[in-house]
């Protein structure tokens, strides 16, 4: 996957937690996820589509969201309570909205978002494109962002190289 | 002052909510899509919207469209993460009277709302 993808993600979660949750977030190093990976218990998912294509996973542990979604909003919601999903799909929303804008010259437009409450699940993408898991550390404890999207082609061809070019390996 | 919250996200709305009231104005109605707000705009009149983007069954920049179409003049600042320059000239086009890209600080956004206030008051 080019890198120019990733690097609007990573200044967008920076920038999204700093500024509606005054949370200071480290990001570690993007990794490519692999099977076998910790699964976590909460997600936010969006697609994306247009010129750049594929999916974009916030997730957390349980704690770890239920203490950001606290901070966000101003108030205990529990994982459980109505308006939960909303906070984690609205900040997913931002995370991915921000991102974007940074992708010159691409027309991309992205969905509304989707969340996931469950205790270690797994999200998986489209098999012909790469994961990149940008690893999150918090006060509130650590999350990532998944990240399965490619420049919009159609073609197997063009998928096999954002593959290549992501796991090093010449096509 | 009356004030209509157009966005899908219950928190959003929460969040502008307090920052409004904060501002000193409690006379708010909120929508949560551009079809829930185009119901409520004859009854409520508002003074001033808040329109979110990416809303389900018809987003903000249709709505703001067809407010326009019915001759309402009321400002508006659509509050969105669509932050591409192309997104904001075509809010802008469509009848939008100022622009907040999320994530937002209250601070900035109470600025946005007294800024379209001011200039639709020396109109």
């Amino acid at each position: 996957m080019d890198s120019s993808y990733i690097i609007p993600f990573v200044n967008s979660v920076e920038s999204v937690f700093e500024t509606m949750l005054q949370l200071p977030v480290k990001v570690g190093e993007p990794v490519m996820k692999r099977s076998g990976d910790p699964a976590y218990d909460v997600s936010g998912i969006i697609g994306m589509s247009g010129d750049v294509e594929g999916s974009v996973v916030l997730s957390f542990p349980t704690t770890t969201a239920e203490r950001v979604v606290s901070l966000f909003t101003g108030m205990e919601l529990a994982h459980t309570h109505e308006d939960f999903p909303d906070a984690i799909g609205e900040l997913i929303n931002m995370i991915t909205g921000g991102a974007k804008a940074k992708f010159t010259g691409k027309d991309v437009n992205i969905s509304c978002p989707s969340v996931v409450v469950g205790s270690d699940h797994v999200v998986f993408g489209r098999k012909d494109v790469v994961c990149i898991l940008i690893p999150c550390e918090s006060d509130c404890g650590d999350f990532c962002v998944e990240i399965s999207i490619r420049k919009q082609s159609g073609g197997a061809a063009d998928a096999q190289a954002s593959t290549d070019a992501a796991t090093g390996q010449a096509s | 002052m009356k004030v209509l919250l157009v966005d899908d996200s219950k928190t959003m709305r929460n969040i502008q909510k307090g920052i409004l009231t904060q501002l000193g104005y409690t006379d708010i109605e909120e929508a949560c899509d551009g079809l829930d707000a185009l119901s409520k705009v004859g009854a409520f009149q508002p003074d001033l919207l808040l329109v979110d983007w990416n809303m389900p069954n018809m987003d903000g920049l249709t709505f703001v469209k067809q407010f326009r179409a019915k001759g309402s003049k009321a400002p508006i600042i659509m509050v969105t993460t669509e932050a591409e320059k192309s997104r904001v000239v075509e809010a802008i086009k469509a009848g939008v009277n100022n622009y907040v890209v999320k994530p937002f600080t209250p601070d900035s956004l109470s600025q946005r709302i007294k800024e379209t206030l001011d200039r639709t008051a020396a109109a």
